[in-house]
């Protein structure tokens, strides 16, 4: 799998990638938190953005997203810029962000995802509600649907926000952490996702903290410490001798 | 000391054309002001919407300035709310600029425009004062509310404002809710977030000014905030709770404009608010969604296997 996923990397040119970062700084109250960073994606398949705390991961996803302010360089999405390719973007924030006693139900949110499909003067129809029940089947939450969102537990939370992302069916995913301090049965839940993705021939990007897990569930991997450390394929990318330059100290992966 | 059969015939739109006038007026209002509310409230701009009334007391004093340095006679209704508008949203603007600075954070900026945009204000209001020109006796109204003199023009102003609000909220409650509840996945999902929080800093704005007759510049500011927070009790649906905080503003707004015009030595604006904060105090205990009696209530009921109800099914999935 992992073989194709490469082959087809490498047979993309730069500028049709899903995601194609140049020369990508951004300096947030005078310190450095991305410095030139460079990097094109895989055409598909999972993968993991890995490195030391304050390494950027988090800004990488929001400066690719147009979240933050850049002190230069450009990103295109398929070849396009950003704001011409937001169909084909869907953002997946840190459950932390919000506010979760706001006033809404679990499909209230997963509707969220469909806020640039409905008309002007119309709000969402059946078939926006039917495709918001599809994803929340899809994350293994059919049956509460009509809950308060306050009334989740973090796990169910992060499957939620990952049910609105699937509700903007896009070809690249971008997520923050999906999978930290959820319970068990959420994360077999959100791996299980991942690999439908993937079938599907979707990008999807993590940033994700778990070193120990990443051989196993990702494809591809970008090591960044404020700049690439390294990228590519696990096999290659993912080496002792990469993260001991990323995290400054010699690290055992097994 | 309360006349209560006049309460009654008031509040029952007896009391002749001129209390019919204000207590439209004032109910159209709080309407207005409860819907915009909630949006303020879950943008947490609250303290943003105080700064910009009292932002709107140097505008009015310098309205009334200006008039009378142009020999218009006393005050003039119009220039006074335009000076207003213009004060508040260069306040707003002010606040917005300051807060980008760094080692600047919103809520010391909106706390330092409205103290000194106040300060301001009661300075020229001084030497507004001391000017010889006649009119000044319905300025001090402005700060804390009357509905004395209220004319059908300006009841038809809070009307039309009302049915603006209730339309344009109809038409952007999707897209208002997704940038109050996640700010950065709007703005990734193509929603133009600054656009729609200036929409709801412009509403509020529209309410504030308007209101300042009514309520005051000083309290105008607890019709926005109160009946939202009191709605928050009764529902977990973002619409329902829009609705029921413009029934609250109204009911409160309605209310409060017969209880003053039955006790004419108490400012509208207090008694209003007075209204909207008893509404808050019931809804708290009693609200349906989570007010403390009938969340209380149903553990109770969960507690019991006696009742025969089964415990919710909170945690089915971990």
């Amino acid at each position: 799998m992992t073989e194709t996923g490469v082959s087809a990397a490498l047979s993309l040119s730069r500028d049709r990638a899903p995601l194609a970062v140049e020369d990508l700084s951004v300096v947030y109250g005078g310190q450095t938190a991305l410095d030139r960073v460079t990097w094109s994606s895989p055409a598909s398949g999972l993968l993991a953005v890995v490195g030391p705390n304050g390494a950027g991961k988090s800004t990488l996803l929001k400066a690719i997203l147009g979240l933050v302010p850049t002190s230069g360089g450009r990103v295109t999405v398929f070849g396009r810029p950003v704001d011409a390719a937001r169909d084909k973007l869907a953002y997946v924030p840190q459950r932390a962000a919000v506010d979760w006693d706001f006033p809404a139900t679990v499909l209230d949110v997963v509707l969220q995802g469909m806020v640039r499909k409905i008309g002007l003067l119309a709000g969402y129809g059946r078939d926006h509600r039917e495709r918001a029940h599809a994803c929340l089947a899809q994350v293994g939450m059919a049956d509460l649907a009509g809950r308060q969102i306050g009334a989740l537990s973090g796990g169910q939370q992060q499957r939620v926000f990952l049910a609105r992302g699937l509700a903007r069916d896009a070809a690249v995913l971008l997520l923050d952490e999906p999978l930290a301090g959820v319970d068990a049965v959420s994360e077999s839940v959100i791996l299980r996702v991942f690999d439908a993705l993937k079938r599907e021939g979707r990008l999807v990007v993590c940033v994700h903290h778990d070193l120990g897990t990443v051989a196993d569930r990702f494809d591809d991997v970008l090591v960044l410490n404020r700049s690439v450390i390294a990228a590519g394929p696990v096999a290659t990318a993912f080496v002792p001798e990469v993260l001991g330059r990323a995290y400054g100290v010699p690290l055992a992966v097994t | 000391m309360m006349d209560w059969r006049a309460l009654v015939s008031i509040l029952l739109l007896e009391g002749g054309w001129n209390t019919v006038v204000v207590m439209v007026g004032a109910a159209a209002l709080g309407f207005a002001c409860g819907a915009v509310g909630v949006f303020t409230m879950l943008r947490r701009r609250a303290l943003m919407a105080d700064a910009v009334a009292h932002a709107a007391l140097p505008g009015l004093a310098g309205g009334f300035l200006l008039g009378a340095a142009l020999g218009l006679p006393g005050r003039t209704p119009p220039l006074l709310l335009a000076g207003a508008a213009v004060a508040a949203a260069a306040a707003a603007m002010l606040i917005d600029w300051l807060s980008r600075r760094p080692r600047v954070t919103e809520d010391t900026a909106t706390a330092a425009v409205l103290a000194a945009s106040f300060g301001l204000g009661i300075a020229l209001l001084s030497i507004a004062q001391t000017l010889s020109t006649g009119g000044q006796a319905g300025l001090d109204s402005f700060l804390l509310g009357s509905t004395a003199g209220m004319l059908a023009s300006e009841a038809m102003l809070t009307a039309a404002l009302a049915v603006a609000v209730t339309i344009v909220l109809r038409l952007a409650l999707p897209k208002l809710a997704a940038v109050a509840f996640d700010p950065p996945f709007a703005a990734a999902s193509g929603l133009n977030v600054a656009r729609l929080d200036l929409l709801v800093t412009a509403l509020s704005l529209a309410c504030v000014i308007i209101g300042l007759r009514i309520v005051g510049l000083v309290l105008v500011v607890a019709l926005l905030i109160i009946p939202p927070a009191a709605a928050r009790f009764w529902s977990d649906r973002l619409g329902v709770v829009v609705a029921v905080a413009a029934l609250f503003g109204a009911a409160s707004a309605y209310v409060g404009a017969a209880l003053s015009a039955v006790l004419p030595d108490l400012p509208t604006g207090a008694v209003i608010v007075l209204c909207a904060a008893t509404l808050f105090a019931i809804s708290m205990v009693a609200g349906s969604a989570r007010g403390l009696l009938p969340l209380a209530w149903g553990r109770r009921r969960r507690a019991s296997p006696a009742s025969g109800m089964p415990a919710a099914p909170r945690s089915a999935l971990p």
